[in-house]
Protein backbone atom coordinates (compact mmCIF):
# COMPACT_ATOMS: atom_id res chain seq x y z
CA UNK A 1 0.00 0.00 0.00
CA UNK A 2 1.33 3.12 -0.96
CA UNK A 3 1.74 6.12 1.71
CA UNK A 4 -0.21 9.12 1.38
CA UNK A 5 -0.96 12.44 3.46
CA UNK A 6 -3.74 13.31 5.28
CA UNK A 7 -4.56 16.78 6.17
CA UNK A 8 -5.76 17.22 9.65
CA UNK A 9 -4.90 20.85 11.06
CA UNK A 10 -6.90 19.98 14.22
CA UNK A 11 -6.19 21.39 17.43
CA UNK A 12 -4.55 18.91 20.27
CA UNK A 13 -6.93 20.35 22.82
CA UNK A 14 -9.80 20.91 19.97
CA UNK A 15 -11.59 17.87 22.05
CA UNK A 16 -10.80 19.37 25.98
CA UNK A 17 -12.11 22.62 24.60
CA UNK A 18 -15.14 20.93 23.30
CA UNK A 19 -15.77 19.01 26.62
CA UNK A 20 -15.17 22.83 28.30
CA UNK A 21 -17.97 24.07 26.47
CA UNK A 22 -20.53 21.08 26.93
CA UNK A 23 -19.89 21.54 30.48
CA UNK A 24 -20.58 25.75 30.00
CA UNK A 25 -23.82 25.01 28.62
CA UNK A 26 -24.80 22.23 31.19
CA UNK A 27 -24.27 24.53 34.35
CA UNK A 28 -25.72 27.64 32.29
CA UNK A 29 -28.55 26.05 31.78
CA UNK A 30 -28.76 24.84 35.54
CA UNK A 31 -28.31 28.77 36.73
CA UNK A 32 -24.98 27.42 38.32
CA UNK A 33 -21.82 29.31 38.13
CA UNK A 34 -18.22 28.13 37.88
CA UNK A 35 -14.89 29.86 38.89
CA UNK A 36 -11.64 28.42 38.02
CA UNK A 37 -9.28 30.03 40.40
CA UNK A 38 -5.60 29.37 39.01
CA UNK A 39 -2.20 30.42 40.66
CA UNK A 40 1.32 29.57 41.94
CA UNK A 41 1.38 27.21 45.08
CA UNK A 42 1.03 29.03 48.56
CA UNK A 43 -0.70 32.19 46.94
CA UNK A 44 -3.81 32.14 48.77
CA UNK A 45 -6.10 30.07 46.45
CA UNK A 46 -7.89 28.26 49.18
CA UNK A 47 -8.05 31.38 51.61
CA UNK A 48 -9.44 33.25 49.16
CA UNK A 49 -12.01 30.56 48.24
CA UNK A 50 -12.77 30.41 52.24
CA UNK A 51 -13.13 33.68 52.28
CA UNK A 52 -15.79 34.02 49.56
CA UNK A 53 -17.74 30.93 50.85
CA UNK A 54 -17.91 32.57 54.25
CA UNK A 55 -19.39 35.30 53.01
CA UNK A 56 -21.87 34.17 50.63
CA UNK A 57 -22.90 30.77 52.47
CA UNK A 58 -25.80 32.09 53.88
CA UNK A 59 -26.67 33.23 50.37
CA UNK A 60 -26.13 31.07 47.95
CA UNK A 61 -25.33 27.12 47.50
CA UNK A 62 -21.07 26.88 47.35
CA UNK A 63 -19.23 23.98 46.19
CA UNK A 64 -15.60 23.34 45.49
CA UNK A 65 -13.94 21.17 43.08
CA UNK A 66 -10.36 20.45 44.79
CA UNK A 67 -7.32 20.07 42.12
CA UNK A 68 -4.02 18.72 43.95
CA UNK A 69 -1.37 16.42 42.49
CA UNK A 70 -1.77 14.08 45.98
CA UNK A 71 -3.21 14.62 49.23
CA UNK A 72 -6.59 16.06 50.72
CA UNK A 73 -5.57 18.63 53.14
CA UNK A 74 -7.33 21.84 50.86
CA UNK A 75 -10.45 19.73 50.90
CA UNK A 76 -10.29 18.78 54.36
CA UNK A 77 -9.89 22.69 55.03
CA UNK A 78 -13.42 23.05 52.74
CA UNK A 79 -15.12 20.69 54.33
CA UNK A 80 -14.54 21.05 57.62
CA UNK A 81 -16.62 24.44 56.97
CA UNK A 82 -19.46 22.20 56.32
CA UNK A 83 -19.16 23.01 52.21
CA UNK A 84 -19.14 20.18 49.64
CA UNK A 85 -16.34 19.16 47.97
CA UNK A 86 -14.64 16.91 45.36
CA UNK A 87 -11.45 16.31 45.59
CA UNK A 88 -9.42 15.35 42.10
CA UNK A 89 -5.86 14.07 42.59
CA UNK A 90 -4.17 14.10 39.43
CA UNK A 91 -1.68 11.68 40.55
CA UNK A 92 1.48 13.98 39.28
CA UNK A 93 -0.39 16.03 36.63
CA UNK A 94 0.40 19.29 36.55
CA UNK A 95 -3.13 20.77 35.69
CA UNK A 96 -7.28 19.84 35.58
CA UNK A 97 -8.40 19.55 32.45
CA UNK A 98 -12.18 19.57 31.22
CA UNK A 99 -12.92 15.40 31.08
CA UNK A 100 -11.59 15.41 34.87
CA UNK A 101 -13.91 18.43 36.17
CA UNK A 102 -17.27 16.82 33.68
CA UNK A 103 -16.89 13.60 36.09
CA UNK A 104 -17.07 15.48 39.19
CA UNK A 105 -19.70 17.75 37.61
CA UNK A 106 -21.93 14.43 37.04
CA UNK A 107 -21.41 13.57 40.54
CA UNK A 108 -23.02 16.68 41.55
CA UNK A 109 -26.63 17.55 42.08
CA UNK A 110 -26.36 20.55 40.37
CA UNK A 111 -30.09 21.56 40.97
CA UNK A 112 -29.14 22.45 44.18
CA UNK A 113 -25.76 24.46 43.78
CA UNK A 114 -25.62 28.69 42.64
CA UNK A 115 -21.15 28.81 42.63
CA UNK A 116 -18.90 26.20 42.10
CA UNK A 117 -15.07 27.00 42.99
CA UNK A 118 -12.40 25.18 41.18
CA UNK A 119 -9.17 25.54 43.15
CA UNK A 120 -7.01 24.47 39.94
CA UNK A 121 -3.15 22.70 40.84
CA UNK A 122 -0.69 25.43 41.83
CA UNK A 123 1.38 26.17 38.56
CA UNK A 124 0.84 29.62 36.56
CA UNK A 125 2.01 27.40 32.80
CA UNK A 126 0.07 24.27 31.95
CA UNK A 127 -3.02 25.32 34.06
CA UNK A 128 -3.20 27.86 31.30
CA UNK A 129 -4.00 25.93 28.54
CA UNK A 130 -6.94 23.94 29.65
CA UNK A 131 -10.22 25.51 29.48
CA UNK A 132 -12.39 23.34 32.01
CA UNK A 133 -15.40 24.98 31.16
CA UNK A 134 -15.76 27.67 33.65
CA UNK A 135 -17.74 30.86 33.25
CA UNK A 136 -14.79 32.76 34.83
CA UNK A 137 -11.26 32.25 35.07
CA UNK A 138 -9.15 34.00 38.29
CA UNK A 139 -5.37 34.28 38.41
CA UNK A 140 -3.98 35.03 42.10
CA UNK A 141 -0.80 36.32 42.72
CA UNK A 142 0.26 36.89 45.75
CA UNK A 143 2.72 40.05 46.97
CA UNK A 144 5.95 38.02 47.70
CA UNK A 145 5.84 36.47 43.97
CA UNK A 146 6.68 39.66 42.42
CA UNK A 147 4.81 41.87 40.18
CA UNK A 148 7.14 40.55 36.79
CA UNK A 149 4.68 37.06 36.72
CA UNK A 150 3.05 38.58 33.90
CA UNK A 151 6.04 39.14 31.98
CA UNK A 152 7.23 35.89 32.69
CA UNK A 153 4.22 33.84 32.40
CA UNK A 154 1.36 36.29 30.26
CA UNK A 155 -0.41 33.53 28.95
CA UNK A 156 -2.00 32.75 31.87
CA UNK A 157 -2.78 36.57 32.24
CA UNK A 158 -4.51 36.70 29.27
CA UNK A 159 -6.98 33.64 30.04
CA UNK A 160 -7.90 35.65 33.26
CA UNK A 161 -11.24 37.46 33.06
CA UNK A 162 -9.83 39.09 36.95
CA UNK A 163 -6.44 39.12 38.54
CA UNK A 164 -6.55 38.90 42.38
CA UNK A 165 -3.49 40.57 43.88
CA UNK A 166 -3.54 38.60 47.66
CA UNK A 167 -0.89 39.19 50.84
CA UNK A 168 -1.30 43.31 50.14
CA UNK A 169 -1.01 42.92 54.45
CA UNK A 170 2.63 42.34 53.97
CA UNK A 171 3.17 44.93 51.08
CA UNK A 172 5.66 47.29 52.94
CA UNK A 173 8.11 44.40 53.64
CA UNK A 174 8.60 43.86 49.54
CA UNK A 175 9.30 45.46 46.01
CA UNK A 176 6.16 44.98 44.54
CA UNK A 177 4.86 48.10 42.72
CA UNK A 178 1.22 47.49 43.40
CA UNK A 179 0.21 51.17 42.08
CA UNK A 180 1.78 50.13 38.68
CA UNK A 181 0.55 46.15 38.23
CA UNK A 182 -3.15 47.02 37.29
CA UNK A 183 -1.53 48.94 34.33
CA UNK A 184 0.76 46.10 33.22
CA UNK A 185 -2.63 43.54 33.57
CA UNK A 186 -4.27 45.62 31.45
CA UNK A 187 -1.63 46.28 28.99
CA UNK A 188 -1.73 42.22 28.62
CA UNK A 189 -5.59 41.98 28.97
CA UNK A 190 -7.54 45.04 28.84
CA UNK A 191 -10.79 43.83 30.21
CA UNK A 192 -9.46 42.10 33.02
CA UNK A 193 -10.11 42.93 36.57
CA UNK A 194 -7.73 43.40 39.04
CA UNK A 195 -8.53 43.51 42.62
CA UNK A 196 -6.41 44.27 45.46
CA UNK A 197 -7.13 41.83 48.51
CA UNK A 198 -5.59 40.60 51.74
CA UNK A 199 -7.26 37.15 52.62
CA UNK A 200 -5.99 36.85 55.49
CA UNK A 201 -7.32 40.97 56.94
CA UNK A 202 -10.11 41.05 54.65
CA UNK A 203 -8.42 44.06 53.18
CA UNK A 204 -10.32 44.58 49.77
CA UNK A 205 -12.19 41.54 49.56
CA UNK A 206 -15.25 43.69 49.07
CA UNK A 207 -14.25 44.32 45.77
CA UNK A 208 -13.83 40.85 44.71
CA UNK A 209 -16.99 40.02 46.23
CA UNK A 210 -19.37 42.62 44.63
CA UNK A 211 -17.75 40.90 41.39
CA UNK A 212 -18.73 37.40 42.22
CA UNK A 213 -22.27 38.72 43.30
CA UNK A 214 -22.66 40.68 40.27
CA UNK A 215 -22.39 37.45 38.43
CA UNK A 216 -24.75 35.47 40.14
CA UNK A 217 -27.71 37.58 40.68
CA UNK B 1 3.93 16.02 33.47
CA UNK B 2 2.51 18.45 31.21
CA UNK B 3 2.96 16.60 27.69
CA UNK B 4 1.67 13.33 29.05
CA UNK B 5 -2.16 14.74 28.16
CA UNK B 6 -0.80 16.68 25.74
CA UNK B 7 0.40 13.59 23.77
CA UNK B 8 -2.95 11.36 25.03
CA UNK B 9 -4.91 13.98 22.89
CA UNK B 10 -2.33 14.31 20.21
CA UNK B 11 -2.43 10.18 19.40
CA UNK B 12 -6.42 9.96 20.09
CA UNK B 13 -6.67 12.85 17.42
CA UNK B 14 -3.91 11.16 15.04
CA UNK B 15 -5.98 7.93 15.58
CA UNK B 16 -9.23 9.55 14.71
CA UNK B 17 -8.11 10.94 11.46
CA UNK B 18 -6.54 7.48 10.60
CA UNK B 19 -9.59 5.85 11.13
CA UNK B 20 -11.46 8.33 9.15
CA UNK B 21 -8.99 7.58 6.36
CA UNK B 22 -8.70 4.17 6.14
CA UNK B 23 -5.30 3.76 6.88
CA UNK B 24 -3.82 0.60 8.49
CA UNK B 25 -0.44 2.49 9.75
CA UNK B 26 0.71 6.38 10.51
CA UNK B 27 3.69 6.48 9.43
CA UNK B 28 4.71 10.20 10.26
CA UNK B 29 2.89 13.22 12.01
CA UNK B 30 3.80 16.74 11.62
CA UNK B 31 2.93 18.59 14.58
CA UNK B 32 3.23 22.26 14.79
CA UNK B 33 4.01 24.23 17.79
CA UNK B 34 3.87 27.21 19.22
CA UNK B 35 6.84 28.67 22.12
CA UNK B 36 4.38 29.85 24.36
CA UNK B 37 2.60 26.07 24.86
CA UNK B 38 6.12 24.82 26.82
CA UNK B 39 5.54 21.71 24.99
CA UNK B 40 9.15 20.10 25.10
CA UNK B 41 10.04 17.42 21.83
CA UNK B 42 12.18 15.25 24.01
CA UNK B 43 9.30 14.47 26.71
CA UNK B 44 6.42 14.69 23.36
CA UNK B 45 8.81 12.28 21.74
CA UNK B 46 8.84 9.68 25.08
CA UNK B 47 5.60 9.92 25.84
CA UNK B 48 4.40 9.26 22.42
CA UNK B 49 6.91 6.14 22.26
CA UNK B 50 5.11 4.77 25.10
CA UNK B 51 1.49 5.42 24.49
CA UNK B 52 1.79 4.78 21.18
CA UNK B 53 2.95 1.14 21.28
CA UNK B 54 -0.38 -1.26 20.74
CA UNK B 55 -1.97 1.25 18.33
CA UNK B 56 -1.12 1.93 14.36
CA UNK B 57 0.81 4.80 15.13
CA UNK B 58 3.58 2.70 16.74
CA UNK B 59 6.84 4.16 15.37
CA UNK B 60 5.43 6.93 14.07
CA UNK B 61 7.86 9.44 13.89
CA UNK B 62 6.90 13.31 14.95
CA UNK B 63 7.96 16.16 12.67
CA UNK B 64 7.63 19.13 14.33
CA UNK B 65 7.64 23.04 13.16
CA UNK B 66 7.88 25.72 16.23
CA UNK B 67 6.00 28.54 16.04
CA UNK B 68 8.44 31.45 17.25
CA UNK B 69 6.37 33.59 20.20
CA UNK B 70 5.05 36.94 18.19
CA UNK B 71 3.64 40.33 19.98
CA UNK B 72 2.02 43.02 18.22
CA UNK B 73 2.46 46.53 19.87
CA UNK B 74 -1.21 47.60 20.01
CA UNK B 75 0.22 51.48 20.16
CA UNK B 76 2.48 51.18 17.38
CA UNK B 77 0.93 48.18 15.67
CA UNK B 78 4.31 46.39 15.02
CA UNK B 79 4.94 42.81 15.26
CA UNK B 80 8.03 42.08 17.60
CA UNK B 81 9.23 38.78 19.05
CA UNK B 82 9.77 37.94 22.51
CA UNK B 83 13.02 38.73 24.03
CA UNK B 84 14.55 37.65 27.43
CA UNK B 85 10.49 37.00 28.09
CA UNK B 86 9.67 40.54 27.92
CA UNK B 87 7.01 41.67 26.37
CA UNK B 88 7.31 45.34 25.70
CA UNK B 89 7.59 47.15 22.57
CA UNK B 90 11.18 47.72 21.17
CA UNK B 91 9.88 51.13 19.59
CA UNK B 92 8.20 52.55 22.64
CA UNK B 93 8.93 50.05 25.25
CA UNK B 94 5.14 50.36 26.07
CA UNK B 95 3.47 47.61 27.81
CA UNK B 96 -0.04 47.36 25.92
CA UNK B 97 0.91 44.58 23.52
CA UNK B 98 -0.98 41.05 22.43
CA UNK B 99 -0.01 37.24 21.60
CA UNK B 100 0.00 36.96 17.95
CA UNK B 101 2.07 34.08 17.46
CA UNK B 102 3.05 31.35 20.00
CA UNK B 103 -0.05 29.60 21.11
CA UNK B 104 -0.39 27.44 17.96
CA UNK B 105 -0.67 23.13 19.24
CA UNK B 106 -1.98 21.55 15.87
CA UNK B 107 -1.39 18.60 13.65
CA UNK B 108 -0.70 20.12 9.96
CA UNK B 109 -0.87 16.79 8.67
CA UNK B 110 0.21 12.95 8.62
CA UNK B 111 1.64 10.44 6.28
CA UNK B 112 -0.12 7.11 6.68
CA UNK B 113 -0.78 3.77 4.31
Amino acid sequence: MSAKTVSVKENILAANTEKAEQSRKLLSSRNVLMVNVMSSPGSGKTSLILQTVNRFRHKYRIAVIEGDIASSIDTDKITRQNIPAIQINTGGGCHLDARMIRNSLDTMDLGQIDLIFIENVGNLVCTADFDLGAHKNVVILSIPEGDDKPYKYPVIFIEADAVVVNKTDVLPHFDFNLDDFPGIIRGLNPSAKVFPVSAKTGEGLDSWFSWIEEMLM
Amino acid sequence: MHEQSIVESLLRLALDNARKGDARKIISIHLVVGDYTGVEEDAVNFYFGFLSKDTIAAGARIHYTHVPAQLRCRDCDILFPLQKRDYRCPECAGGRVEIVGGRELYIENMKVE
